[in-house]
């Protein structure tokens, strides 16, 4: 089912390689914009059991990639109230519609999933319009879908309106090759340290971040630990310009 | 294809996996200024015969060992004078990769991780994973659950206010503050003890209730520590509400006005010190809080004293709410979801020997039903699914919003586990409370705002 090229990335620990592979994969060049992509790859058999052929009796069990469905009206509760308030302001500020992929409802909350050319005049609309008055952006985190989902690395915005007491979640979906998505500080200045641990977490870069560093990590780390393809053992220890004495002028206790 | 034919393919396509060379900051910079390293003592003796007439400007590193930054936190201060007109958080000294790790366990053993993030609220941060996680089962947790998650959570938000106040009160100076802080928490740690059987890090929370039902003569217990805790936090506003040090080093000290507090994030004690009204267990309930007679302290200050003195008061309406379910947990019931696919088979119960299996549960797993063997064995070690999706659960912690965003490939593992922890969060504002004041009163800023570090790196 595997290429042989697939099995040698799996057991080569190369983080360059890595890192590399994470850029090159992802790209799929059939994905079309304003369509969210599927969230897993489409799997075979039962869970955690690929090594030791189909003892199970469920080798041929195919799960289909599991993809956030867009949501019918009426959404229910609030929700609907907060999608009218969206259109009304984006049309008044002059948003096009393209600038929402689209609308899911589940698990008692909402999310949008927006286009990044949009995001920031999005999340201006919906901190200012004053039938939306999402004030506080709760939390910004990113989730890395796996190395075959196509536009694999997210980030999702958490917003908060203490005004009207709702929540809702912003979503937004890039490809491993192009992880740049605009910063979000301009507008929540909460963004700042978020946006920093999804850098060194994830790797998205935040155009127009007013100092994206790593936050987390050491300042010299290679790699972005929260990504799925990163290498969780089988690499050599490095210590930060450390180096062992020789032994004749090591610390000796006798 | 197979296993055996890989390291000869590695050879074949010439793909060594070689380390990328590191790039290390360069220590040899021509510009750096002058340098001093002290661990302390009078700067006079420090400085010698260096001459530092020429600049009255000084970048001061403070931490990340320093006993007044409230953990490892390192402050980077630019100071002239004694005035900071710079100031920098540094962190991540105490990052453990809990979210990473959470991704190579099942559901529920992802819980020992997160209860050891923010290491004074334990309760919390179980109570906002499980919340989540719940959302995605979409299941529905018994009422005795729900009340003694509520419990542990304001017995959790007193003992770590405790601590708020204690090891601020050390780090200004208050150490009586700080002996009464840790011992008065340490009555709170027994009766976590008691419920739990740990004092810290319980793991007690679980996705679908809680592990354990109360345990024998916990009435008794939960009584005694009312009663003292009715005794004991009055001596805080005794020793330090009107203490005319306390008031000259915390008043007027890391003002962050509500502005201030919604740019930024900040929630929790500092932003109802601000003046609003923001507690997610009245504006947002989750867990039954809307049943509970309680209410919101706030303040107009914005400043350090206004946020002890909330804590204070906070600690008092926590022990409202652990009366009311003292009265509420009378009623009996399950503790963890019916759903035998997700409850854990078995209650434990104490043994002889101390340690304790549910000796009837082991009789019928190992004598009577083969199925119930393998049911209880697929539970344990594999865990079970959590529908693909997404969910974010937040509950108010002592030191803000404390939310999960919870993701699931529709596994028996998380996917993805990231917490909004109210440190990180709050911690952002260092610079905006510290910037034109004293450096003796950025640490009753940070001390005032009350990160955990264990919660801020994670």
């Amino acid at each position: 089912m595997t290429s042989a090229d697939d099995s040698v990335k799996k057991v080569a620990p190369d983080i360059a390689r890595q890192q590399e592979a994470a850029h090159s994969t992802g790209l799929a060049p059939d994905v079309r914009s304003g369509v969210v992509p599927p969230t897993t790859s489409e799997r075979h058999g039962m869970f955690y059991a690929r090594d030791s052929g189909d003892t199970s009796g469920y080798g041929g069990l195919v799960r289909p990639p599991h993809v956030p469905q867009a949501s019918e009206r009426p959404y229910g509760g609030y929700f609907d109230d907060v999608a009218d308030a969206l259109a009304d302001a984006m049309a008044e500020r002059q948003i096009p519609e393209t600038a929402i992929e689209q609308i899911t409802v589940a698990h008692g909350e909402m999310t949008v999933y927006v286009a990044r050319a949009h995001l920031v005049e999005l999340l201006q609309t919906l901190r200012d319009d004053a039938a939306l008055r999402f004030e506080l952006a709760s939390s910004v985190s990113g989730v890395d879908y796996g190395e075959d989902v196509p536009r694999r690395l997210h980030v999702v915005y958490e917003l908060l309106s203490m005004t009207y007491r709702r929540r809702v979640r912003l979503e937004v979906a890039v490809d491993a090759g192009d992880a740049t998505v605009p910063s979000a500080v301009s507008v929540y200045p909460t963004a700042d340290w978020h946006e920093r641990e999804v850098w060194d977490m994830f790797g998205i870069a935040f155009a127009g971040h007013p100092g994206l560093t790593r936050i987390l990590m050491p300042d010299d780390w290679v790699g972005h630990p929260q990504r799925k393809d990163y290498p969780l053992g089988g690499i050599p220890v490095e210590y930060k310009g450390h180096e062992i004495a020789p032994p004749d002028q090591r610390r000796a206790y006798t | 294809m197979s296993e055996m034919s890989e390291p000869g393919t590695r050879e074949a396509t010439g793909t060594s996996p070689a380390v990328p060379e590191r790039q290390y900051v360069d220590l040899d910079l021509p510009e750096q200024g002058r340098m001093l390293t002290t661990v302390g003592g009078d700067f006079d003796d420090v400085l010698g015969e260096t001459d530092f007439t020429d600049s009255e400007q000084l970048i001061l590193n403070m931490g990340p060992q320093h006993p007044s930054t409230h953990g490892v936190l390192r402050l980077i201060l630019e100071v002239e004078g004694e005035t900071v007109i710079g100031a920098r958080a540094v962190i991540g000294y105490l990052h453990t990769g809990i979210e990473k790790s959470c991704e190579s366990r099942t559901w529920t053993q992802a819980v020992q991780f997160l209860t050891r993030a923010d290491y004074l609220s334990p309760s919390f941060n179980e109570a906002a994973y499980c919340l989540a996680v719940e959302k995605l089962l979409g299941i529905e947790v018994p009422r005795r659950a729900q009340v003694m998650r509520v419990l542990l959570m304001e017995i959790t938000r007193i003992t770590s206010h405790l601590v708020a106040i204690a090891t601020g009160g050390m780090e200004t100076g208050a150490l009586t503050g700080m002996t009464m802080g840790f011992r008065d928490r340490e009555e709170g740690l027994h009766l976590m003890e008691l419920i739990t059987g740990l004092r810290m890090n319980q793991g007690f929370i679980r996705p679908g209730g809680v592990a354990q039902d109360m345990p024998d003569g916990w009435q008794d217990r939960l009584d005694y520590f009312c009663a003292l805790m009715d005794k004991r936090l009055p001596e805080y506003d005794e020793l330090l509400t009107g203490q005319p040090i306390w008031k000259a080093r915390l008043k007027d000290v890391g003002v962050l006005p509500l502005q201030g507090c919604l740019q930024l994030g900040v929630t929790g004690p500092p932003l109802r010190s601000a003046g609003l009204a923001w507690d997610l267990r009245k504006t947002m309930p989750y867990s039954g809080y809307e049943e509970y007679d309680f209410d919101v302290p706030t303040t107009s200050g914005a400043d350090s004293y206004d946020r002890y003195l909330l804590r204070v008061a906070e600690m008092h309406e926590s022990l409202k709410i652990i009366r009311q379910c003292r009265q509420k947990l009378a009623e009996p019931g399950p503790v963890m979801v019916q759903d035998r696919k997700i409850g854990w088979p078995a209650q434990l119960s104490l043994g002889a020997d101390g340690t304790g299996n549910s000796l009837a549960h082991i009789r019928h797993i190992m004598g009577e039903s083969m199925e119930s063997l393998i049911h209880h064995f697929k539970l344990v070690t594999e865990g079970f699914p959590v529908p693909a999706g997404q969910a974010y659960a937040s509950v108010e912690g002592p030191r803000g919003e404390l939310g999960a965003h919870v993701v699931s490939n529709g596994g028996t593992k998380p996917w993805r586990v990231h917490l909004r922890d109210p440190g990180f969060v709050n911690l952002q504002a260092i610079s905006a409370m510290c910037e034109g004041g004293m450096v003796s009163d950025v640490v009753v800023a940070v001390a005032s705002l009350d990160p955990v570090l264990g919660g801020v790196d994670r």
